[in-house]
């Protein structure tokens, strides 16, 4: 189908881009890679009024390590993070997991922030900033919000995003002394995830979990960070059974929906299936 | 409407376009390019794939405004002085396609994912080639191909480097 009628600004520069937002109030879109808003828009379930494109603007591709973070800005594409941009593991892990998001053409156009903006529950990077306490940093005329990750999805493609607001960039923690695991189901190779995990973990000397994360997509209306399970670890031994035990919890927890792809019943085995196989990735490469 | 120059195939052409006008349809309607064809109209099938700037790109997920100032390259660009690319004749060569309805944005898709990369192994173009849909279902073929192409690709440019 055909989107509805909207007027198109090439923006200049972001305050440009800002005050565009702020005069429509409500009815204008940003324009990034547009690999999820497009199609919204030819199904008609977008109708803006305003297209505000970020594009034209010259210095928001940047991604680069600022401190104990990994800092990536607006228009920094998925492809863009193929190439780890540093050797510290967070970078590693975006390029691991950058790789299954979406197909070539998606991933040379589509953007990190953008996927996070979309907040489709089965993408790749929310659960990657669930899991890394990404911070999301949001820009609008008022001023700049700084979102921990844990405040930013809502539900079902919603976000704590105001609609004058821009993500202009997203903050990472750097991973210093933890490994990390990944593991994604998907019907082909670069379609959404069935359901995905991401696992990181720090052992002590004394062979005992420090930290573990364990975060899910596809397995609620948001992507999960499943608290429960981590704190089954935390202390312990990571012997097969703890870890067996984590995954369980982490089943246990969520509440995923049926749908024409698969069954609530086998969305639950593969988040257990799957964080199990994450956190043995993870801890395989700990040890 | 907004005025926007689309330099396609290596000419540059002066347009007036909607906003919401896609690139596929500007390129369909407006310039009478039919070679690039329209599927699902929502990223979904590929069909419409052409390159802006090299990168292969669903031309329904662009609007024309936004490619002011790109080079975008159309299945009709591809030939040059009567000799076909050589992902074209590599589809040829394998029967890689049979209604043709997928074969430009196939043959586009391969052509922008191998000519930034022609060491391509069998998995990587299996796994680029799941970005388009063929309804004939001729994936073995159309596998076939990207496989030849691929290897044309690679020694042709080895010559080039010679």
């Amino acid at each position: 189908m055909k989107p509805s009628s909207f007027e198109y600004l090439a923006a200049r520069d972001i305050d440009e881009a800002l005050g565009a937002l702020a005069e429509h109030d409500g009815e204008a879109k940003v324009l990034a890679g547009g690999q999820s808003l497009v199609p919204a828009m030819n199904f008609r379930l977008a109708t803006p009024s305003l297209l505000v494109d970020l594009n034209p603007i010259g210095d928001l591709a940047g991604v680069e390590v600022s401190g104990d973070e990994l800092v990536i800005q607006a228009l920094v594409r998925h492809v863009d993070l193929e190439v780890p941009a540093s050797t510290d593991a967070t970078s590693i892990l975006l390029a691991r997991v950058a790789r299954l998001v979406g197909h070539l053409p998606i991933r040379m156009r589509g953007t990190f922030a953008g996927s996070l903006a979309h907040a489709d529950p089965a993408a790749e990077w929310c659960m990657v900033a669930a899991a890394l306490d990404a911070t999301i940093v949001a820009r609008s005329l008022r001023g700049t919000r700084r979102i921990p990750a844990s405040e930013f999805f809502d539900g079902l493609f919603t976000t704590a995003l105001e609609a004058d607001e821009i993500i202009t960039e997203v903050r990472l923690p750097l991973l210093r002394n933890a490994s990390f695991g990944f593991r994604e189901k998907s019907q082909t190779a670069g379609d959404f995830a069935t359901v995905a995990t991401v696992a990181t973990c720090s052992v002590g000397d004394a062979g005992v979990v420090a930290d573990v994360r364990l975060a899910l997509a596809g397995a609620a209306s948001t992507p999960v960070r499943a608290k429960r399970a981590e704190s089954l670890l935390v202390g312990k031994e990571p012997t097969p059974d703890a870890l067996a035990a984590v995954a369980r919890a982490a089943a246990e927890d969520v509440d995923p929906i049926s749908d024409a792809n698969c069954s609530a019943d086998y969305r639950r085995h593969l988040v257990e299936v799957l964080s199990r196989r994450a956190l043995d990735d993870a801890l395989g490469a700990a040890s | 409407m907004t005025s926007v120059t689309l330099e396609v195939n290596g000419r540059s052409h002066d347009l007036e376009v909607e906003p919401r006008r896609t690139l596929a349809d500007a390129l369909r309607e407006d310039l009478g390019l039919h070679g690039t064809h329209l599927g699902c109209e929502h990223g979904v099938c590929g069909a419409c794939t052409v390159l802006v700037n090299g990168a292969p790109t669903r031309a329904c997920l662009v609007f024309a405004v936004q490619c002011s100032g790109s080079r975008i390259t159309t299945i009709e660009g591809l030939a040059s002085d009567g000799t076909l690319h050589p992902v074209q004749q590599a589809f040829i060569d394998n029967f890689g396609l049979q209604c043709g309805f997928c074969t430009p944005g196939f043959i586009m898709l391969l052509v922008g994912a191998l000519e930034a990369k022609p060491d391509r192994n069998d998995d990587e173009l299996i796994e680029i080639l799941a970005s388009n849909l063929c309804r004939c279902t001729g994936y073995r073929s159309i596998l076939e191909a990207a496989k030849q192409a691929a290897v044309d690709l690679r020694s042709a440019a080895a010559k080039t480097a010679k």
